[in-house]
Parts: C-alpha cells; sequence; structure tokens
C-alpha cells in the first residue's frame, strides 16, 4: 500500500466509514461525489461534456447520481435509457430522494425507454408519420441516428421555466450492438453536442464500458474519440487485485482542462470507493474504513 | 406472504384503485422486497444462493455452455424441471433437440424433502462433534464459523431433483407447454417485417412475441384472475444450428443479430412475467468482441468450464470435483447494490443423483513423498485460482523443504 496519494483539492476527505458531513434534508444524488467534484445542485454547470466510463464493474451508479443530481437542480432531462425500464431507475431514485414519476408527469423529465420503443417498432402497428419511432435504425429503413438525435433536439429545445436543459445516455455502447456504425453514433454525439452543449447552453453526461484489452474495436474507437472530446471522464474500474468486499473499486476523475486552455494539464484524482444501499462513500486508496 | 401486486416493480401492471382482494401470490415464487423483485428459483438451490436468491422474473440468465455441453444442459433440464413443479408455464426452443423430447428427458423431482433432511442431518451432525471439542492449541480459531461447503439457503425455496429418475408423464403434462422446433417451423413468410435480423432468431422473437400477449403474461388482460409465470428455455442460442455463423468464423456476416435478438428479448421480458435461461456455446465464439457485448446484454451470465479432457481432470487438486464455475456477471437491478455471496471461486459436482455448486477448496498437501515434476505441476494448476492457496509451494523453484 504505497502511501497517500496526492490530493489536488484541499477539501478533507471523511476517511473512516460513513460520511461526516451531516445530510440535508432530502439528501439527494451521492453528496460525497459533489464535493469531489466541486458541484452543488445550486449552481449547476453550462455546455459540459461528461463521459461515465467502466471498466470491468458496474458505473451505472454515476448514471443515477448524475440523474437525481440534475432534476434537484431543476434541469430539464431528455434521459436516453436504452438498457434498463424505467421502473428500475425509479426505485433507485427514490433511494436518492427523487420521484421521477413525479418529473416525468411535470414536465421536467423526458424519458426515452429504449427497450419500449424497440417493441414497439417491432411489434407494433405502423407508425403515425408524426412521430417517427427514434430508434428507427434497427429496423434498417435508415443507417443513422438521425431520429434518435431528432428526439432529443424536440423534447430539450421546448421553451419551459426549467434551467438549462441536460441529456442523460445510458449507455452508448448498447447502440453499437444493435447495429449503428461507429461513425453514425459520433456523428450523433455531435450533433447533439452542438445543439445542446453550444446552442442551447447545456449539459451531456453519457455511460460507456470499456476494457483496456477488449476485443471490440468499434468500442474502443468510439470511446477513445469521446474521451478526447469531453470536459470531465468519471472512469469507474473493478479492482486490479480482485474482488473485495470493502472496496467495489476505483474512480479516476480526470478534469479536462487542456480540452478549453491550450497550456494547461488535465488534473486526474483516484479514488476508491464502496456502495451501499443509499449511498455511495469515497475515500483515499488505501484508507477504507475496513482497515482503518 | 405478502401478495405479488407490490412487489411486481418491473412490469407496467398498473393496480386499479378499488380492485377488490388482491390476487393470490404467484406459485413458486419468493418476494425480495428490499430490491422490489420477484424471485424464481433455478432449480438448483446451490445456484439460487450464486445469483443472490434466485432469478428474478423479468431477467435473463445466460448459461456459457461447458465443451460438450453436458453440464450446462443439466442446468437447463433443472430450469424446466423447476418450472413444472411449482406449476409454471413452460416455452422450449432448441434447434438442436425436439422440445417434446426434451421435456421427456427431465429429472424427477425428490418431493419427500428426504435429501434436505439428509443435509440437515449432517449439518447438525457436525455442530455436535465440535461443541464437544475445545481446540487447545489454536483456540483463538475456536469461535470462528466453520467454513460452509454448499451455500444453503435459510429458508425453503427451491427443490431437489432426481437425475437418475426421469419425471413422470403425468407430472409432465400438468402443465402447459409451448414449444419452438425450428426446423418444424414454416418458412418466413414474406409479409413480415423483414427485422434485419437472422431469420431464425426472428421467427423465435415472434412466437414468443405472440405467446406472451396471447396467454396474457403481460398484463393485457385485466380480467385475468390467476396469473402465472412463464419459463423460456433457448438451447444452444448462436450455434450452426440456428442458421449463424457466429461460432464457426471469426468475422461472422451478421454480428448484430444475436446481440439484437437479445435486446428485444430483454424488452419483451421486462414487460412480462416470465424469466428466461439461455445456454450458448460460448467457447466456440472466437470474437471475443461478440461475447463481451453478449454479457453486457444479458443480466446473469454464469460460465461453466468442465475437466474432461483436461489435464486437470486427473490432477488431484481436483479429484472432487467435475468442473469450475465462473460467474461473470451479476446484474444490479432496483438497486445500487447487488446481494451476491462472496464465495468467487465456485465449482460443481455431479453425483450420482446430485448436481451441486460448491465453494472450491483445495485439499491439504499431506504427501512427503511427492516428486519434483508433479508438485511443479500443482503449483502450475494452483497458480491459475484466483483465491489464494497458501499451502502449496508456488513457482518453478527447486526448493523442497
Amino acid at each position: 500500500m504505497g502511501g497517500r496519494p496526492r490530493a489536488a483539492h484541499a477539501q478533507p476527505l471523511s476517511a473512516a466509514g460513513p460520511s461526516a458531513l451531516p445530510a440535508p434534508h432530502g439528501a439527494a444524488m451521492l453528496a460525497e461525489l459533489n464535493e469531489l467534484l466541486g458541484a452543488a445542485p445550486e449552481r449547476p454547470d453550462a455546455g459540459k461534456f461528461t463521459l461515465l466510463r467502466d471498466t470491468q464493474t458496474d458505473g451505472s451508479f454515476l448514471v443515477h447520481h448524475f440523474l437525481s443530481f440534475y432534476l434537484r437542480a431543476g434541469c430539464k432531462v431528455c434521459f436516453v435509457a436504452l438498457l434498463q425500464s424505467f421502473s428500475h431507475y425509479n426505485i433507485v431514485a427514490q433511494k436518492l430522494g427523487v420521484n421521477l414519476a413525479a418529473a416525468k408527469e411535470q414536465g421536467q423529465l423526458v424519458f426515452l425507454e429504449g427497450l419500449q420503443s424497440c417493441l414497439d417498432l417491432l411489434f407494433g402497428e405502423e407508425e403515425q408519420p408524426g412521430q417517427p419511432n427514434p430508434l428507427q435504425f434497427l429496423s434498417g429503413s435508415s443507417p443513422d441516428l438521425r431520429a434518435l438525435f431528432d428526439f432529443v433536439r424536440v423534447s430539450l429545445s421546448a421553451a419551459d421555466s426549467w434551467k438549462g436543459p441536460v441529456l442523460l445516455v445510458d449507455d452508448l455502447s448498447v447502440l453499437l450492438s444493435l447495429g449503428a456504425a461507429p461513425v453514425a453514433v459520433l456523428d450523433f454525439i455531435h450533433y447533439c453536442r452542438v445543439c445542446v452543449c453550444c446552442q442551447l447552453k447545456g449539459n451531456i453526461v453519457v455511460l460507456v464500458h470499456s476494457n483496456e484489452d477488449s476485443e471490440d474495436e468499434e468500442n474502443e474507437l468510439v470511446v477513445n474519440s469521446l474521451c478526447h472530446h469531453s470536459d470531465l471522464i468519471l472512469w469507474a474500474e473493478g479492482l486490479a487485485t480482485g474482488f473485495c468486499k470493502d472496496v467495489h473499486g476505483q474512480i479516476k476523475i480526470i478534469k479536462r482542462l487542456s480540452l478549453r486552455q491550450a497550456a494547461e494539464q488535465d488534473v486526474v484524482q483516484i479514488y476508491q470507493y464502496k456502495i451501499q444501499d443509499r449511498n455511495v462513500s469515497f475515500f483515499a486508496r488505501g484508507l477504507s474504513a475496513a482497515v482503518l | 406472504m405478502a401478495a405479488a401486486g407490490g412487489a411486481r416493480g418491473r412490469t407496467s401492471f398498473q393496480r386499479r384503485p378499488g380492485a377488490g382482494p388482491r390476487p393470490p401470490a404467484l406459485p413458486g415464487t419468493r418476494p425480495a422486497l428490499r430490491r422490489g423483485q420477484l424471485l424464481l428459483s433455478s432449480g438448483l438451490p446451490s445456484l439460487d444462493c450464486v445469483l443472490g436468491g434466485g432469478v428474478a422474473v423479468g431477467t435473463l440468465l445466460l448459461i456459457e455452455e461447458d465443451k460438450y455441453g453436458l453440464y450446462s444442459n443439466l442446468l437447463f433440464k433443472y430450469f424446466l424441471a423447476e418450472g413444472i413443479v411449482c406449476g409454471h408455464e413452460l416455452f422450449v426452443a432448441s434447434a438442436k433437440e425436439h422440445p417434446d423430447n426434451i421435456l421427456k428427458e427431465l429429472p424427477a423431482p425428490l418431493l419427500d424433502d428426504s435429501h434436505g433432511k439428509e443435509l440437515g442431518n449432517e449439518a447438525a451432525a457436525v455442530k455436535s462433534e465440535d461443541l464437544q471439542d475445545s481446540m487447545k492449541i489454536a483456540w483463538r480459531y475456536q469461535n470462528l464459523p466453520k467454513m460452509e461447503v454448499s451455500p444453503t439457503m435459510h429458508t425453503k425455496f427451491g427443490h431437489y431433483y432426481d437425475i437418475s429418475k426421469k419425471m413422470s408423464p403425468e407430472l409432465c403434462q400438468s402443465v402447459k407447454f409451448h414449444s419452438f422446433y425450428l426446423h418444424e417451423e414454416l418458412p418466413f413468410e414474406p409479409k413480415m417485417k423483414t427485422w434485419n435480423m437472422n431469420s431464425g432468431y426472428a421467427r423465435l422473437l415472434q412466437s414468443i412475441q405472440r405467446i406472451i400477449s396471447q396467454e396474457g403474461f403481460d398484463g393485457s388482460d385485466p380480467q385475468q384472475k390467476q396469473r402465472n409465470v412463464l419459463r423460456i428455455g433457448i438451447q444452444s442460442l448462436g450455434s450452426i444450428l440456428w442458421g449463424d455463423d457466429v461460432c464457426c468464423s471469426d468475422t461472422p456476416e451478421d454480428p448484430q443479430s444475436l446481440t439484437k435478438f437479445l435486446y428485444v428479448l430483454r424488452g419483451l421480458l421486462r414487460k412480462s412475467l416470465s424469466a428466461c435461461i439461455i445456454t450458448m456455446p460460448a467457447h466456440l465464439i472466437q470474437n471475443k468482441a461478440i461475447m463481451e457485448r453478449v454479457t453486457n446484454l444479458s443480466d446473469m451470465v454464469v460460465g461453466l468450464e468442465s475437466f474432461i479432457g483436461s489435464e486437470r481432470e486427473t490432477n488431484p487438486l481436483y479429484k472432487d470435483y467435475h468442473g469450475l464455475v465462473h460467474v461473470h456477471q451479476i446484474p444490479r437491478l432496483n438497486s445500487l447494490i447487488c446481494d451476491v455471496s462472496d464465495t468467487k471461486d465456485l465449482a460443481f459436482r455431479l453425483k450420482r443423483k446430485q448436481f451441486t455448486i460448491e465453494r472450491l477448496h483445495l485439499p491439504p498437501d499431506l504427501s512427503d513423498t511427492v516428486s519434483r515434476a508433479s508438485k511443479q505441476d500443482l503449483a502450475g494448476s494452483a497458480k491459475l485460482l484466483s483465491s489464494g492457496c497458501g499451502a502449496m509451494a508456488i513457482g518453478k523453484k527447486h526448493l523442497d523443504f
């Protein structure tokens, strides 16, 4: 266990067991992660592209965090949920203090359930001309993800009283499995970034799976390209030493300052985490509660 | 027991207000209330423990077949047999054997609970021995729990089966059975939408969707009082018999058919009261990228590695076991955490009547006349295990103590 890593920011970490911060009323999202990122729901960022990456572990807790964070912040969220059903996110969000069903009814959350759209496309009746199915590329009629982009654009461009728009995608690697070409996926992300980040001054958060010695070249191509264009990368990895009951993984937070200013270096911080039922606790490497 | 109405968190059912008394709980299911899921038994209680309680309704269990498909076939049959004993409906799809033949080969259940009692008796006998001798030298280890070889469940869920006997035909006929045998299906009608997918898979999906909507597993018929669970079993998906060359060539013609199939199947499962088991000859798929995508699109992935034909068959380290079990993925559904057991080194063994999955336990190296060559072989294979087995000498050092 080699000494403490040089933490790039000066805030003390609560290394002993559960967070020492008092939980505010109705604590939502993962408060410790907010502290590490220097983010607060009162002043969400604008125009940022965040990439969530996981390797050999499940990084979906980050998706749940950002979903509840942006809903708490009062932003309008368009959630493209390709892999799980609505009730899955709803149940977890309730544990984190946010009600997705209410947000959907009020119009704050636009939820695209990929599984349902796919079933509608393949087993449903003929589609109405005014409402094309966002996952049209599955039936092979058009090879690009234009319909999906149109869906995102229409849902986020509506003039609303909510704060900045946010696009959340879980997860992008599934589009490759469904037959989209890597170039089509990159084009989709590019169009979304122009529309959401630049024109509407909103944020994008995307989850991808990757593996350093993976043989899935298409996926690696997409992931590498996205890494170069992101403002913030949260990379959740499984421990190299294998399974551990007290430390579920390691997260690398890469703040890409070099993207905006040519002379700056990227800031990389590494922490380990343990996932609990309603919370995720972060601590410096080697300082898990079980060891101290 | 709490009725299933509140625990079915994943389906699209809406409980109408004032709908009268709650419908009775589904047979053969157990709610996992913390996660809002309904669990089914996989037919093998030790596998249920490994999977964190059982197979959740709406999920997919993928079994990566062992080299000759013997043991994965057993798991497949256990799943179906459990469905019959619990009274669920079955849907069996295969391109290899006719589903009616598969049904005839299911193991008979041990309904008189004699096996359960045997396990209980053994555990009690062992405990009473322990109380009598207290340790004199290693007394600090006195209070540590005794090592559990086979993971046990505390509540009774799941049944035991006797593979030396076949299930009686009356019991087999007691449930509704739907079958899909690829070679008996009608040729692809041109008016069906072309889905850009392998036609065998497309037909299978259409068949599954038709059964789900006709029999009301997706809740489309609110008047239906007696709901049931559909157990789907698909044998050897991805093999050449399904018309997919993913298993024979490094650059298959249509690598996305299999992943698209799994995605649509996931959609169907999430929207209905069903659970699915798929066996796949993963060892034949040369393109590892496809296996990674398949793993991401399945919920639970368990791989079996049998020792038949490998040098481990005669290795004294593994003399009690017939193969290893690798759990590649357990999902975190409806929760940030997942309930998994801490043992990651699992092995399976096929006794005369029973198939069990146990924690891999290496015997101590008691022989003092071990020849140098065999000691190196043992050390070499011990290095491949993920748990630290400190009893063995590691490496090829020629040190002999």
